[in-house]
């Protein structure tokens, strides 16, 4: 019978760790000025004085993996949680339109925040508002329309997506303090622009939002069946739904606040895990949270280096990945689940 | 042949109904239902469509609260426990569950060891027997690196069997569990329902197979329009004008070559 040992569980955090980190390597050798895997190496663990390229490696490119790092580990967890207890594998903070919601958060305060006397050290916190006020109001919608269709719920993202994009553009246009090109970017999602000043605090809500999750794993498992079979194998449901909800919501507010709406990171990363190491969400929340770190660092020096000197906002790579993702994940849900899961791990 | 309504003591060891009354806005779905399944015998609930037998298993496992009355465990209300001391003595076989992820049905088994584990920690080999054993017992073993949500109807309801033996309560409450099986598989799943009373556990059988369920039920509680209309042996409760009120179907009740009753319906053309 196959089920999560410790061994299974070590070795595949193990393997994914030795990923991030050759994900790292490889991301502070790439960009415009040409350095070696090897040189990066050096650079961050024997740094010579006076090298150009320890300023390069330390003091630009290693901030910028590092948040790319905690921004899609975020992401990917956050989506975790939302697909179980939502009982829906495609649901994305993205396409929740929950990430929507915190940028609309991040805005108001940045736009208008000014007059109120909140400076940049508010935005955060009002993503995360912004975040749980959403996702208030997406879970009255599925309470309405109990289990009719879980498209329904997604729609509803989907159009809220719009709405807060539409209301995000309007407050840029009013206030201006605001850069509107910046803007364009921060709403596809991008890097490049965000507040290096703020990553502790990104660490710090990704660890006590990985934390939550991980604290209850098995009873993810057991909601994600449902919350009378939860309820009917012991778990309180309702304090713990409202945990783990807490737990997404600053997760993602976080990500959010430096990195605009990257989309899709939640339901990649998680959908091909799953196909990999099974359901089992002790196993499944730290493993996402890695592979969406390493993943998320690889799509940003894609995005810094595809086209030579012009960057790319990273979510637009995201987009251009999890757009035939979703489509092709929408398209089996409704023809059924065909392919068997593979016991590689 | 016994009183419609038994009166139940309040220090009964069993799983109590006293007086249950439970509304869905106007419409009364169970009015003034008390019944009690002790522990070593098997109870079988039947009854039509919507009459209430599902919300009663409801309001034993606390997914619904009563409107009136309570249901007690061993004299203690179900709603002075905590739901995982309630799941360590109450496990639930329900008709059918969705699972939305590709989770194996051995992983599903071992959620029944949920009430006696922690929130996070890896399944001990203790655990790991008991769902072995429980797979074992239901004769599914075969199936335990299969994944759930490509198994058949009958199977996930053997899985979800499994599942509840795995949970060691001391009363299984099945939901219509033999309604996908085959013949052979319902013979098979009432047998260890009765091996499990006679080990000292109680069961409560919901079903609408009252050829089997008259033949491994101690007792049967007829439900009608969210009441008891008859509770007794299955030989005292399964006649003609019971049938007619309950199911509103004429039928002619033979004895069967081991003295159980057996249903005839009717069918009258025309």
């Amino acid at each position: 019978m196959k089920h999560l040992t410790p061994t299974r569980f070590a070795l595949t955090l193990a393997l994914l760790g030795v990923g991030l980190l050759a994900a790292g390597v490889f991301a502070l050798a790439m960009g415009p000025s040409s350095v070696s895997p090897g040189e990066a190496w050096q650079a961050l663990f024997a740094p010579s004085a006076g090298d150009p390229v320890v300023d390069i490696i330390r003091g630009i490119r290693l901030p910028r993996i590092v948040l790319a790092a905690l921004v899609g580990a975020s992401l990917a967890c956050a989506g975790v949680i939302f697909q179980a207890l939502l009982r829906n594998p495609l649901a994305d903070p993205f396409i929740l339109g929950v990430s929507g919601g915190a940028a609309l958060g991040a805005i108001a305060v940045l736009s208008l925040g000014g007059a109120v006397g909140l400076g940049y050290a508010a935005v955060p916190p009002a993503a995360f508002a912004g975040c749980l006020l959403t996702l208030f109001l997406l879970l009255m919608v599925a309470r309405q329309s109990s289990g009719t269709s879980a498209t329904g719920l997604l729609l509803t993202g989907v159009v809220f997506n719009a709405f807060a994009s539409a209301a995000i553009v309007f407050l840029a246009s009013i206030s201006e303090g605001i850069d509107g090109s910046r803007i364009f970017v921060w709403l596809i999602g991008n890097l490049s622009s965000a507040r290096l000043d703020v990553t502790p605090w990104l660490a710090l809500f990704l660890s006590v939002g990985v934390a939550c999750a991980l604290a209850s794993a098995r009873g993810l498992n057991v909601l994600a069946l449902g919350e009378e079979t939860a309820e009917q194998l012991g778990v309180s449901t309702e304090g713990q739904r409202r945990v783990l909800l807490v737990a997404a919501s600053l997760m993602v507010g976080a990500a959010v606040s430096v990195s605009g709406l990257i989309g899709f990171v939640g339901l990649i990363v998680p959908h091909a895990l799953r196909l990999v190491l099974g359901p089992d969400h002790r196993l499944l929340v730290p493993a996402s949270a890695l592979a969406g770190a390493a993943f998320l660092v690889v799509c940003d020096t894609l995005a810094r280096s595809a086209l030579g000197g012009r960057e790319l906002p990273v979510g637009a790579i995201t987009a251009l990945l999890g757009g035939p993702v979703f489509l092709f994940m929408l398209h089996r849900r409704q023809a059924g689940w065909g392919a068997t899961r593979s016991g590689l791990l | 042949m016994s009183a419609p309504r038994q009166a139940v003591s309040k220090t009964s060891a069993g799983l109590c109904f006293e007086s249950v009354g439970v509304r869905f806005g106007e419409q009364t779905v169970l009015e003034d239902v008390s019944f009690e399944v002790g522990l070593g015998e098997v109870v079988g609930l039947v009854g039509c469509n919507g009459a209430g037998k599902t919300t009663l298993v409801r309001a034993a496992t606390r997914s619904l609260r009563p409107d009136a009355g309570r249901v007690t465990l061993a004299g203690h209300p179900v709603e002075s426990l905590s739901r995982r001391a309630l799941a360590t003595r109450v496990a639930t076989v329900p008709q059918d569950i969705h699972v939305p992820f590709p989770f194996l049905a051995g992983e599903l088994v071992l959620m029944g060891r949920t009430p006696h584990q922690g929130a996070f920690g890896f399944e001990s080999s203790e655990d790991l027997a008991l769902a072995r054993e429980a797979m074992a017992r239901v004769g599914i073993a075969e199936l335990a690196d299969r994944r759930v949500d490509q198994l058949s109807g009958g199977e996930r309801q053997l899985v979800l069997f499994a599942r509840a033996l795995a949970q060691q309560s001391e009363w299984l409450l099945l939901d219509e569990p033999t309604a996908f099986l085959d013949l052979r598989h319902r013979i098979e799943l009432l047998r260890v329902v009765r091996e499990f009373a006679r080990s000292g556990g109680g069961a409560l059988v919901v079903s609408h197979d009252l050829g089997l369920i008259a033949r491994v039920c101690d007792r049967l509680v007829v439900l009608a329009g969210g009441r008891v209309i008859a509770d007794g042996e299955p030989g005292a409760v399964l006649r003609p004008e019971v049938l007619d009120s309950a199911f509103g179907m004429r039928a002619d009740v033979i004895q069967g070559p081991d003295g159980r009753p057996v249903v005839v319906a009717r069918i009258e053309e025309g």
